[in-house]
This record gives structure tokens, sequence and C-alpha cells, in this order.
């Protein structure tokens, strides 16, 4: 290490010199905006200036090779210039509306899907998994390969009664964070623990310190210092892994895919929510997942049959109520659909709303 | 020299189905790509992968690694079974802070791909979930290499570990109408007064800054930040009669008495016989769903701000928690105006870097010290704007009421109220 340079602590770089020209010219001047056809965007202007924005899914974990046919493609069609949604789609904006249907056309036949705007299922947001992920319990990126395989026309096409995001994470930490259903996974059995190992890799009290239920306590086993795990407390959710590995958590038996629903965190017609279990003990099955797969869709058909105009999931869920959902979707409601956490009495029902 | 390629089977899986396939692009690196570190790193990359898929287990394990200056932005990457894939046995991932908003020209990608197929696997997703741009698998001397050379042409590394992360912001004021401030200042205002914090883990938790353009929250700020920004405005909303006559002209009164009238959450709408459409502005909670229907004819308002709301997370440790209401609205128009809201920042940073337990994120504590004592921690007086409902137990001591309620009268008075 002979030349060691002082880093420049430069922070987030100014975006002005990466925007479209169009969009530099008109910023904070856009009068409204028009959905021409899935996949299309077009911006019009105060001044009578336009953009077309054309989104395309694509694999997320990019390739070299896929990056350039990317910025390729933006040279040709989009004067160099992109833009990445929050969900890892590509936007390409032209001014021209010539060009709309030449750079689709270029997109698709470079493999790359024109969609996901207004009422589609959006692309998949996720987590790392096994590609690299320390406490993956499934590989994310398959899961969303292979469940966005069988979405295509959903994204393709947007009529949903509205746009529907998806989410997956690949531990109960939830990195994938709400959505309008959330594809997680669910340990179902407390860590093994390689007591030979806790007193070299483990910071102890750290470990402690990390579980949300107090289950985790410093003990002696076998004459050496290790941690033991209160087996009725524990809720298998992973933290101690991160900071402790010989708290083996991942099993490939048990730890399975849960299903989650109703996260919305827009506030129009309502404040944000968070979303609710729904189905549990999905096998962690690779390298397609098809009984998870087989639940989404099953959901989005009953929310595509049965929702109004404008209902994201939760609002559905919240009109036709509950037991009808379960009963729509075919999933069993069970005891530990109730909630045991801090303010679960909140989720509790004390009316006489019932619905039969 | 040809290697030799582990077998794949489930992963060949994944390259059926017309979703694109990261396994196809990963093996045109194996295959492909000039540079023989390359093909075998990803070779190996694959072998583990296959491994994972078989034995349903990760093998990754974090260790530390960082470049010369910084503690963090890096996430260390050791294999388990590196033994039978020694090419990928070490592959980090560098955490770069992308620009506000995530807008980029195709000159800057080619110049990062160059320096990544140098460095690196030539895997990169723009973007992880908290927003930076991962530069996936690349061992411990390439790393400090890599940063070294982006570094110098305009990036810099983002969070990892105990520290202000790396931030996001929605396309906002540059192709959207909804905009209701400069999310990509306010972004860029907030996170680079925090470089030090970000480059130098030594905080309680991770601390994430959002900003979207108006409730619509695209950026998920809510739910998923320290410190969420929402645009939004506290005078009128613009309507534009005649265009709402077209809307009603083209889909029906009946679809907009259904979508629009009876959506609005606080009935602050009404539509009269001649499709004019009535807003009572003192209702409107701007909820954005009216001007998402009618984004013709309906505009948010002039006068324009944020609210801020603290203490978003995901679920470890005691569960999710939205962010909640500190600052109902605050104008940003200034600089001194941004200059304020940054030193609310650091503010909160600094209160919470003192009070927060190791591992507690920001609206954690909150919870544990209510959100009376954070408010007195920070200076912030009290406003009904951060609560659903005032509270329900009467177990409290009230013996400081009335010069509280002294106070309130007195605040007004100066607001002029």
């Amino acid at each position: 290490m002979a030349d060691m340079r002082e880093p420049i602590e430069s922070g987030c770089p100014d975006p002005w010199q990466y925007m479209h020209p169009m969009m530099r010219k008109n910023f904070g001047q856009w009068k409204y905006h028009d959905h021409p056809r899935p996949g299309v965007l077009l911006h019009v202007a105060y001044s009578g200036d336009k953009i077309w924005t054309v989104k395309a899914g694509t694999q997320r974990i990019l390739d070299v090779f896929t990056l350039r046919k990317l910025c390729d493609i933006g040279d040709e069609f989009a004067e160099g210039y992109v833009h990445f949604t929050l969900r890892s789609n590509i936007e390409y904006m032209v001014t021209d509306e010539a060009k709309v249907q030449p750079l689709i056309d270029a997109l698709e036949g470079a493999g790359f899907i024109v969609g996901g705007t207004q009422n589609s299922v959006a692309m998949i947001s996720h987590t790392q998994g096994w590609l690299h992920c320390d406490i993956p319990g499934t590989d994310a990126s398959g899961v969303v390969k292979s469940m966005m395989d069988e979405l295509i026309d959903e994204f393709r096409n947007a009529n949903m009664p509205n746009r529907v995001h998806i989410t997956t994470s690949c531990c109960q930490i939830n990195c994938g964070g709400q959505g309008d259903i959330a594809i997680n996974v669910q340990h179902t059995k407390p860590p093994k623990i390689n007591h030979d190992l806790v007193a070299n890799v483990c910071e102890r009290p750290s470990v402690v310190a990390r579980c949300p239920v107090a289950a985790i306590r410093p003990a002696m086993v076998n004459g050496k210092p290790s941690l033991e795990v209160d087996e009725r407390k524990c809720i298998c959710c992973g933290a101690c892994y991160p900071p402790c590995p010989p708290m083996q958590i991942n099993d490939a038996e048990h730890s399975k895919l849960a299903i989650w629903v109703g996260g919305n965190h827009s506030n129009a017609r309502g404040k944000p929510t968070f979303q609710k279990l729904v189905a549990a003990g999905i096998p962690n099955n690779p390298p397609r997942w098809p009984e998870a797969t087989a639940i989404v869709k099953r959901i989005l058909k009953a929310y595509k049959e049965g929702a109004r105009d404008w209902e994201r999931v939760n609002e559905w869920i919240e009109r036709i109520g509950w037991p009808r959902f379960f009963e729509e979707v075919e999933l069993p409601f069970t005891k530990y659909h109730i909630d045991t956490w801090r303010g679960a009495r909140a989720s509790f029902n004390s009316s006489s709303y019932i619905r039969f | 020299m040809a290697i030799e390629k582990h077998s794949t089977p489930m992963l060949d899986q994944l390259e059926t189905g017309p979703w694109p396939s990261f396994i196809s692009g990963i093996k045109r690196l194996r295959d492909e790509h000039p540079e023989p570190r390359i093909n075998e790193m990803t070779n190996d990359l694959l072998g583990q992968l296959e491994h994972s898929y078989e034995t349903r287990k990760g093998y990754w394990k974090g260790g530390t690694v960082s470049v010369f200056g910084y503690g963090g932005g890096i996430i260390p990457r050791f294999s388990e079974v590196g033994k039978a894939f020694p090419k990928s046995k070490e592959f980090h991932t560098l955490r770069v802070q992308p620009p506000a908003g995530n807008h980029y020209s195709t000159d800057m990608l080619r110049q990062l791909a160059d320096s990544w197929e140098k460095w690196g696997s030539g895997l990169v997703t723009f973007h992880g979930q908290t927003g930076n741009i991962m530069f996936i698998g690349t061992d411990t001397q390439n790393t400090q290499h890599f940063f070294d050379e982006i570094n110098e042409y305009g990036w810099d590394l983002g969070g990892a570990g105990p520290c202000v992360r790396t931030a996001m912001s929605c396309v906002g004021a540059a192709r959207c109408e909804m905009s209701c401030t400069n999310e990509l200042k306010a972004h860029r205002a907030l996170v680079n007064n925090f470089v030090d914090d970000v480059h130098r883990p030594a905080l309680p938790y991770k601390f994430k800054f959002k900003v979207s353009g108006c409730a619509n929250d695209c950026q998920n700020a809510i739910e998923r930040s320290d410190f969420a920004v929402l645009g939004t405005w506290r005078d009128d909303m613009k309507v534009d009669q005649a265009e709402v006559k077209n809307y009603i002209a083209d889909k029906g009164r009946q679809y907009y008495i259904d979508n629009v009238i009876t959506r609005c959450p606080t009935q602050a709408l009404s539509l009269t016989d001649d499709n004019t459409l009535v807003v009572n502005n003192r209702d409107c909670v701007r909820c954005m769903h009216c001007l998402n229907v009618m984004p013709k004819a309906l505009h948010p308002g002039d006068d324009k701000g944020v609210t801020i709301l603290i203490g978003g997370k995901r679920t470890l440790k005691i569960g999710d928690l939205m962010g909640t209401v500190v600052v109902p609205f605050k104008k940003l128009e200034t600089e001194e105006d941004y200059e304020s809201m940054v030193e609310l920042a650091e503010t909160i940073i600094d209160f919470w870097a003192e009070n927060g337990l190791e591992h507690e994120r920001c609206g954690e504590m909150i919870e544990r010290i209510g959100l009376a004592n954070f408010l007195d921690g920070i200076g912030i007086e009290p406003d009904p704007n951060m609560l659903s409902h005032p509270r329900q137990s009467s177990y409290v001591r009230l013996d400081g009421w009335d010069e509280a309620a002294e106070a309130w009268f007195e605040r007004q008075a100066e607001a002029g109220k």
C-alpha cells in the first residue's frame, strides 16, 4: 500500500449534470401527465414542451454487457440520458413522439420488458438473497425472476384496479419493505447453536441486545462461554444470526415462505398502511418456487375481479372484509393470524361490525 | 485458457421464461468476457449459488473491509465454501451514492462500467433497497482500486453499518406535475451535510433520509426512513373547472362521483349540478387522490413546502414503525429554509446519538422515551397535527397543565392566530 490517497468526500452527486435537457429546461414547470399506452408516460409542461417516458423492466442485477446494451439504446433514442425508478426499472425520455415506438421495439427486441406504469403489477422490489446477503433464507432474485415470468402480462398491461407493488424479503427483518403483496421468508425453528464457536466469534452482549423478545441469555455450555435461547420465547426472527453466525437460523426444511398483503405507502385516499399476514408454511422451493407464485396469482385474480377502480389491495380488503378475503383466495384462517405483538389490541374488532 | 465450468442445472431453469434472467447475465460474464479474472470469478459465483439452491442455505459471511480513510460503505462478503469456489471467495459489494433522483447520462454509466470490469466482477444493481448503486463482487485489494478510480471522477461511497445512510429522492420536479418542492436540493442538502457520519459509522444504528415531492410518497419515505420529507401545500388546491368538465364529458358524471367525490377521505369535495367541482380547502388533507385521478384539472396550490416525519423503519427490532409528523409544514424556498431543515436533522441525530441505545433506531427511541420527551429534547413544541388523536389513558400527571396551556396561547398569539 505505497500510495494511499485521501478520499474525496463528495457525497451525493449533483444530478443536474446527468438530467435529460428537457427535464432541466422544464424543472418544476410540468403541467400534467397522460398515459398513452402501458409502459409509456407523457408529461406536458406549461411551456407546451412534451416528454415521453418509456419504462422497461430488467433483470435488476445487471452484467456490464447488459448495462452497455441499455446505454446503446439510450444513445440511439433518448439523447444519452436515463432515469432509474425505485423498483429498478430503467426509464428513457424522448422528446419526439415518433421515437416512442422504435424505442419500445428496440427494448423488447433486446429482451427487456416495456410496462410497469399506472395500474400494472410493477417490478417486484427485492433483496439480495443467496447471491450476496449474509442471512438469506432464500434467493430473492430467483423468486422474483420466476414470479415475473408468470406475471409478465400484468406488468405489460395496466389493467389492474390500481397499481400493485410486490416485494420480497429473504428473511423476517424485511429489507424488501411493505408491499400490496409481500413474499417473505419466515423461519419456523429457533437457531441451532454451535457452542464451540460462540465464544470466539460472537460479541455476546450485542447478540443478547439484538433479540427483540429477550429470549437469548449468556450461559456456560460444556465449560465454555456461550449463549442459550429460551425456545418458548423465541420468535425465530434470525436477528441473532448476523452478529453470531454460530446461531444458524437458516434451515433447508424449516425456513418457509409467508405471504403478506395490504402494505400501501401512499397517502392517497387513506393513510399509509402496513402489510398483514395471510399465508405461511409455503415451501422454500428453488429454482422456481411454484407454490408461492400460485398463491400470489390467486390473490391478484381475486383483487382484479373484485376491486373497484382506484382501490389498492388494502382498500379492497377493507371494503369486502377479511372473512371474505380468505374465502375468495381460498386460504385458511388460523390462530397465527391473530397479532400477538405490542399494540395487538388495536387490530381486534370491538364493534358489532360483522360480515355474513 | 478454457475454464472448467460448474454444472448449474437448477440455475439453468432460471434462464427459461420471458422475463430477463440475471443468471444469463452472469453466464455472459463467465463465457464471453475477455478478462479471465471475470470469467473465473463469475464461474465460481455460479457454482456457489447452485450449491445454495441445492442445499437451500446461504454461504456468505460478513467481515471488515473498508477503503483508506473511511470506516464503512463496503458490504464485506467472505465465502464459507471458498475452498470449493476459490475465485469468488471474496465477493464484496461497494455501496455508491447515486445522484439525487437517480438521473444518469449513458456516458457516465459507461465510465462506471469500464471501471467496474477493470476492478470487479462486472455485476451491478441500480439500485439496492437503501438507494445505493450496488457494485457487487470484488476482492479486498480491488475494492480500494475501484473506489480510488471512481472517487476521482465524482462518486462517493454510501453508508453501511450504524451511520447516516445513502438517501433517496423521487424524480420530482424534474418530470412530475405534482412536485411540491425541490426534492434534489433537499436530498443533497440533508445527506451531504453528514458525509462524515456516512463514512465513519458511530451512531446507535442506521439513519435514513428520503424525500418525496408529494403525499403519494413514491419513495416510501414515511415507512422506510428515519427522516421523511414530503412535499405539500397549505393554500387552496388549484382547480381548472373547464378541465373538470372535460373529464366528466369523457367518462361520465357517475364515474367521478364514485371515484373522486366519495373517495375523498375528509369529504372535502362536492360536484354541483352544472359539473363544477367545489373544494372545501379547510377540510382537505392533501392526500393527492383527486389530483391523481384528474391531473389536468387539479394542481397543488402555490404556497408549497414540506411535512417532516421522523422515525419510520422496518421490522427489527420492535416491529415496523411509520414516521411521525414532527414538522407539519415548513417552507423550503430560501437558503435559510434549507439550512434550518439541516439544523433540525443535526439536532435530531445529536439527540438520538446521545439517548439511543445500541442498535436502536430513532423511531424506537421515540417509542421508548415518548414523543413528548423527544419533542422536548429537540426543542419543538407540540402540535395537534402530530397525532391521530389526543391521549386516551387517564393515567398521567397533569400538574404542569396551566403552564403548558399558557405557552400554547402565547405561541398562538406570536403566530398571529
